[in-house]
């Protein structure tokens, strides 16, 4: 059998769901992080076979943005958790609850 | 760049190599998010490394040349140094077992398992792979510059605009007291 579109769209399908289940199950916030970024991945090997599959360029052209884009937003989130731990001292989601109700 | 292409041509090898780096970005995104042996952060990082690098082998076999190189250079070679370097920065202590809430974890499971059945079951009865003509485009550095640089280059701007913004954001968060 040959490995086609189905393919590679299945193994981009169960990575984001991986990368889903860590966001929500891991409460370290540096692994939420890591989560995040194997679900953005998912999303680029998805366009890329897209891409491929359709003969054209352009899925390939935004996942090189994406790319770039996911650097920047890795310096800033991690600014932000460095920032957040001088002052809580921690690095857990479930100390940082001063916005429950 | 033509031996790579002549390999990956023949289309049993190909198949195989599919299955092989396909598992083993699963299996490490596995152990990326669910490590039954340890709950240190510096692992899932180096288990991250050895995903994006099975991802990488998924965008050469996508004939996508350029971005598997990018995915490595940026990725394994600048992300993940970030991440390593703020566990470091932050001295992270191994994450001891907190109970776990019933209600979370079952909610969770629900709801990713939910996610997923959705998303393949959409697939199996959209079929985008069926009526498609055989693949032809190669994704080089030639090919995808032609591209960015005739009909993205606004975007391509842009870009580098938030690079330019983001580096000040983090110098401005990063300093000690701000002002």
């Amino acid at each position: 059998m040959n490995v086609g579109l189905e393919h590679y769209l299945t193994v981009s399908f169960l990575l984001f769901a991986l990368g889903l289940l860590g966001v929500v199950m891991r409460r370290n916030l540096l692994v939420i992080y890591m989560s995040l970024e194997l679900m953005l991945n998912a999303a680029n090997l998805a366009l890329v076979s897209f891409s491929r599959f359709n003969n054209q360029l352009d899925g390939q052209v935004l996942v090189f943005f994406i790319i770039t884009v996911a650097a920047a937003e890795v310096a800033v989130g991690l600014a932000l958790i460095v920032a957040l731990y001088r002052k809580r001292q921690t690095a857990h989601v479930e100390d940082l609850t001063s916005m429950k109700l | 760049m033509e031996a790579i292409n002549n390999l990956i041509s023949g289309g049993a090898v190909m198949d195989v190599l599919f299955y092989v780096f396909a598992a083993l970005t699963l299996l490490c995104g596995v152990l990326v998010v669910a490590n039954p042996f340890s709950r240190n952060p510096v692992t899932s990082a180096m288990f991250l490394v050895l995903t994006i690098i099975s991802m990488a082998g998924l965008f050469v076999l996508l004939h996508a040349f350029f971005l598997a190189a990018v995915q490595i250079i940026v990725y394994a070679g600048a992300v993940i140094v970030l991440f390593l370097f703020v566990i470091m920065l932050l001295d992270l202590k191994e994450e001891q077992r907190r109970k776990i809430k019933m209600f979370g974890l079952v909610g969770g499971l629900v709801s990713v398992g939910a996610i997923a059945a959705i998303s393949l079951k959409a697939l199996r009865t959209t079929n985008p792979g069926a009526n498609l003509s055989a693949p032809q485009l190669e994704g080089g550095t030639n090919d995808l510059g032609q591209v960015l640089f005739k009909q993205y280059v606004l975007p391509f701007e842009v870009v580098s605009v938030l690079l330019l913004v983001a580096m000040v954001g983090v110098i401005l968060l990063s300093k000690k007291d701000l002002k």
